[in-house]
């Protein structure tokens, strides 16, 4: 029987991997490669790497990383896929159908789009048709409004779109993706849990699997993600804070009845 | 050394990655003459039937194929499509034929009327060793390997189906005949699992 996932999602920023909160703060914790050789010796499910660098300056030579310099983050996802043999998602800055290639050839399985899943929906149809739609996520950023009402924002939650979550997915389904990242940008950092109403909406709206992510403070809150329809659950924060992350995540989720890899 | 073919379907970096990693020496054959470098050789790849034997035929694969495995008997090693190809019929988008190393044809997924299920199989999956296997060799019972596919290869000879997977049905995870070897999932995205079925076919005598 197919498995539940357990994923860690990584955050690049201009080279180094930071923590985020309410898509607004950025707290620098470390270094892009190590944490993926740690998450491979945990033998984790699947990895899931986005770059929200806001412009195009990488720089790794701090005093404190000491490791060879990689001046952009192609380079950062060849050296990451050196030690990676689990499926990895690739995500952020990707316009065209070659920025996909570019990625899938150095070693990414699946890429994901966010900004253009809105912008430019024929590139989910156009990279499917080339890599399959496997090899295609669309990354859902869903804001709620103080009146409960949800809406999709692009360009690193700065933008809003008028686009429920719900119509984005089904149409993104419809147009070729192959899975569905979710993330609530309400929740984004605060450890208060996934927002169980959104991924419940968007798991109906859809036959795709949905990957919830975004909130999780607790590893009992996974199977509440699982509950509610996801059919994967991934989180940022809490893989970085906390020792064993996924041992605990796992050992939660099979206490809760939930089939994961162990 | 081991030779990767490159016909355009998918991730061969992956699989050079981890074949180095349980210390095999690979390179990627850029075309069919490259292939007599090669004591071993892989066809990996992700993406449709039909497409797949239109790459291996139209640069001419099929044929040095055929000389360096049919022939001199090589040990050959499909990956995902690459399994599916070994089969001497594909079924998507219509008919194709297949490199015909076993007999058999290359079939969609039937979830039999099971909702919950989704096709693409997508994820992480038990697989039931056969203790026969040489892929296996040394491994516990069962083991969770990665999957990514739709469509799977029905051998005519239930013999030479070494692991077998379920997904709304039974199906082959790996086959085994002689000097040709197949699986169905990805070793190379298996972590340590996959890593021991690479290890495993880097230790096979040439």
């Amino acid at each position: 029987m197919l498995k539940n996932r357990l994923i860690p999602v990584l955050l690049l920023q201009n080279g180094l991997l930071v923590r985020s909160e309410l898509f607004k703060f950025h707290q620098i914790i470390g270094n892009p490669i190590h944490e993926v050789e740690r998450f491979n010796e945990w033998t984790v499910d699947e990895l899931i790497y986005i770059d929200i660098s806001t412009d195009d300056k990488y720089d790794l030579r701090r005093g404190d990383h000491k490791i060879r310099d990689l001046g952009d983050p192609l380079q950062i996802l060849e050296a990451v896929s050196e030690t990676c043999f689990m499926p990895l998602t690739w995500g952020g800055k990707i316009r065209t159908v070659d920025d996909m290639r570019a990625r899938i050839s150095r070693g990414a399985d699946k890429i994901t789009l966010n900004t253009a899943a809105v912008k430019k929906p024929e590139l989910i149809t156009q990279g499917a048709k080339v890599f399959g739609s496997q090899a295609i996520v669309v990354s859902i950023d869903a804001f709620r409004h103080a009146d409960g009402r949800l809406e999709v924002f692009i360009t690193n939650g700065k933008e809003a779109t008028g686009k429920t979550p719900s119509d984005l997915a089904r149409e993104s389904e419809a147009r070729g993706a192959g899975e569905i990242l979710l993330q609530s940008i309400n929740r984004d950092g605060t450890g208060e849990g996934y927002d169980l109403d959104l991924i419940a909406e968007v798991a109906h709206a859809t036959t795709i699997p949905v990957i919830a992510c975004s909130g999780v403070g607790l590893y009992e809150q996974y199977a509440e993600g699982i509950k509610a329809g996801a059919a994967a659950v991934a989180a940022a924060n809490i893989w970085h804070f906390k020792e064993l992350s996924d041992r605990g995540g796992k050992r939660a989720l099979a206490k809760a009845g939930v089939n994961v890899r162990i | 050394m081991i030779a990767i073919i490159n016909y355009g379907m998918g991730n061969l970096r992956s699989v050079k990655n981890a074949l180095e990693a349980v210390g095999g020496e690979a390179f990627v054959a850029e075309n069919p003459q490259e292939l007599e470098r090669g004591d071993k050789i892989i066809l990996p790849g992700v993406g449709a039937f039909g497409d797949g034997m239109t790459n291996l035929r139209s640069a001419g694969w099929v044929e040095k194929l055929n000389e360096e495995v049919g022939g001199k008997g090589k040990v050959f090693f499909g990956i995902c499509l690459g399994m599916q190809l070994l089969a001497s019929i594909g079924t998507e988008h219509g008919d194709t034929e297949g490199l015909s190393f076993v007999k058999g044809k290359s079939i969609r997924m039937e979830t039999n009327g099971d909702q919950s299920l989704r096709i693409p199989h997508i994820g992480w999956n038990d697989v039931e060793i056969t203790p026969e296997s040489r892929l296996f060799a040394g491994m516990k019972n069962p083991q969770a390997f990665y999957f990514v596919h739709s469509y799977v290869l029905d051998a005519d000879d239930k013999q030479l189906v070494t692991s077998v997977c379920n997904h709304g049905m039974n199906f082959a995870a790996s086959v085994e005949r002689e000097n040709i070897f197949g699986v169905q999932f990805h070793p190379e995205k298996s972590h340590k699992a996959g890593l021991a079925v690479l290890r495993n076919f880097v230790n096979l005598p040439n």
